[in-house]
């Protein structure tokens, strides 16, 4: 070992703004979750595997559904579009939780909480960055895979309510999942919680068949599930002429408009996040 | 100005006692060693050190800043490098430099510069740019190393830094460790070796039970300790009778502190004694009992007999007390957020 300076001082206030600082911490976590993609990229590809096996096989399944049994006159194949783009961002959120989970069992949060983070925010805002960015990209895929089906395309409009649809439900999903990662006391638990909610959950929405096919405690269980909320505009997007004020789900409960929906998504992913903040607080500081 | 300065320090993890009311002050650009067995509150103390766990009660102060009200100044002037070593094994070792150094705001150009120092200086060129997973343990302690001085702290906390390395790369670390010191970094290390600690200490404390019941230079405990001490053996293997025999015979001697009949070696004896001449006058008294002596070994007091003093048992005896006790699922919980 040879010795230059190891110490000669750095001031430690080098006199940067908070919004740099926290730009950095936050980009350098970020890419550190985008190198461990490229380097073991299987989750993605199984992502996106998934749903496109489960779009075709199922569009298949209903090919020769009787016309006009779907409201609208719509295909399957179409009707089912929508359904999987959501579960494919779902379950994409879903597992937001789990490289904080590992970084919280294997003491690598240590290492970042000993760091003079400027907020300790940029630890989440990392994973959501991150996984909002894989599960676009996996919808993505779906969407190109429908439309070359011959399920459609949304157009311009359509496909910027298809964008804030997915938004809103992979942020609030994430939230979910991060603050399941902090409150859980391992990675075991934390794919079981994933591994049970999230069949059920597709299931028990409009994302494979419509209301009118479910029996009513079924109908209730559906008009209650965020994943509809998500579906339904997005369905509407892929139906044509954009008009939120129109009706999209006719719960037991009432009548829900494409605004409602997304008012719903906007409520649970601010409640969540709001749910999840003192859970943080407690665990990063 | 102490560099670290701790007071009245505890923290209880459900009903075990880790700290109960410790003390310290570290003087600055000082080699410190906290010793003790597992279990006495080297990590605790550590960890708290290291803004990471929050003391029931006490006063925390490093380099002047109180570190319970501005941890973050705090992580600003400290280098932690933990125990066990998380790092990230698909991230290659630069790579992991690169973000320590972000996450501690180090403008881009500086920190890749001084990551290339760091490199040069642990003589990591070879590797570090292989996966982290690929590293043998004492590659692994190096790259902790580094990232714990990437930002040039003024105090550097090491949590058992050889632990299970080779000789070669303890080696390496004891250098890089006193250079550290001479240019002015405070160092801090917890060990329960003692040889580690005598060679590297400029000052230690001893820690047992969660509070400092020993503290000073190496050289002044031990000289503080006074005597010397003699292992004295009859025969090859004595019978208890025999050894408590001899025991009531030197014990009345003028000059011998103490006497111990030690079981767990074949009833050897273990006494403290003023010094030279009073080797001869236990040998003479032998002789006029026509008792043998097998071996007689004399030395200065070491560290461990300091240790014994204050503890009232050896280092490694309270190793083995602990051993059984420890529960590593309950010490998993404690370090996980």
């Amino acid at each position: 070992m040879t010795s230059p300076p190891l110490t000669t001082s750095i001031s430690p206030d080098r006199g940067q703004s908070a919004l740099s600082e926290l730009s950095q911490e936050t980009f350098a976590l970020t890419r550190r979750l985008f190198l461990q993609l490229a380097r073991r990229p299987s989750t993605l590809v199984a992502g996106v595997l998934q749903p496109l096996i489960w779009l075709t096989l199922f569009g298949a399944l209903f090919a020769n559904a009787p016309e006009g049994l779907l409201p609208g006159g719509m295909s399957y194949g179409r009707f089912l579009g929508a359904g999987v783009i959501v579960f494919t961002a779902f379950s994409g959120a879903l597992n937001a939780g789990l490289p904080v989970m590992f970084d919280r069992e294997f003491g690598f949060l240590n290492r970042l909480l000993v760091a003079p983070l400027r907020s300790r925010s940029s630890i989440v805002l990392a994973s959501v960055l991150y996984i909002t960015v894989i599960s676009l990209l996996q919808s993505l895929a779906i969407m190109v895979t429908a439309a070359g089906l011959g399920y459609g395309w949304p157009g311009g409009a359509g496909l910027l309510l298809v964008l804030v649809t997915l938004l809103l439900l992979v942020f609030a999903v994430t939230a979910l999942s991060l603050g399941l990662a902090f409150a859980l006391p391992g990675h075991i638990e934390l794919i079981a919680v994933i591994f049970v909610a999230n069949l059920p959950l597709l299931f028990a929405s409009t994302a494979l068949a419509p209301l009118s096919f479910m029996p009513s405690w079924m109908e209730w269980l559906a008009s209650l599930n965020p994943l509809t909320f998500a579906i339904e505009p997005i369905r509407a997007a892929y139906r044509g002429p954009l008009d939120l004020s129109e009706v999209l789900l006719e719960a037991p409960y009432g009548d829900i408009t494409g605004f409602g929906c997304l008012a719903v998504l906007v409520v649970l992913t601010a409640g969540l996040f709001l749910l999840i903040r003192p859970l943080l607080n407690r665990k990063l500081t | 100005m102490a560099l670290i300065e701790l007071r009245q320090l505890s923290k209880t993890y459900g009903d075990v006692t880790a700290l109960d009311g410790l003390d310290l002050d570290v003087p600055e650009a000082c080699l410190y060693g906290l010793l003790g067995p597992n279990g006495a509150g080297k990590t605790t103390t550590l960890r708290i050190l290291a803004t990471l766990l929050a003391p029931d009660r006490g006063r925390v102060h490093i380099d002047g800043v109180d570190a319970l009200k501005d941890p973050r100044a705090v992580r600003q002037r400290l280098g932690y490098v933990a125990q066990e070593v998380a790092i990230d094994k698909i991230l290659t070792g630069r790579e992991l430099l690169q973000l320590q150094g972000d996450l501690f705001h180090l403008p881009k150009r500086l920190r890749d510069q001084r990551i290339d120092e760091l490199i040069d200086c642990l003589s990591m060129n070879e590797w570090v740019d292989r996966r982290c997973g690929t590293y043998s343990g004492g590659m692994r302690r190096r790259l902790d190393l580094a990232a714990g001085l990437l930002h040039r702290p003024k105090l550097l906390v090491l949590d058992e830094p050889t632990v299970g390395l080779d000789i070669e790369s303890r080696a390496a670390i004891w250098d890089l460790l006193r250079q550290l010191v001479r240019e002015g970094t405070g160092v801090l290390l917890s060990s329960h070796y003692l040889e580690e600690v005598e060679a590297l200490a400029d000052r230690m404390a001893i820690i047992d039970d969660g509070c400092v019941i020993a503290e000073g230079t190496p050289e002044g405990l031990k000289q503080r300790l006074g005597g010397d001490r003699v292992t004295l053996r009859i025969r090859e293997f004595s019978d208890a009778d025999e050894a408590e025999r001899v025991s009531a015979l030197l014990q009345p001697l003028e000059g011998v502190q103490q006497v111990v009949v030690n079981r767990a070696q074949g009833f050897s004896l273990n006494l403290v004694i003023d010094g030279d001449p009073v080797v001869e006058t236990m040998r003479r008294c032998l002789d006029a009992e026509g008792l043998p002596v097998f071996a007689m070994a004399q030395s200065r007091p070491s560290l461990d007999d300091v240790y014994l003093q204050a503890t009232g048992r050896t280092l490694m005896d309270a190793e083995l007390a602990v051993a059984g006790q420890r529960d590593v699922k309950q010490e998993r919980r404690q370090s996980m957020r």
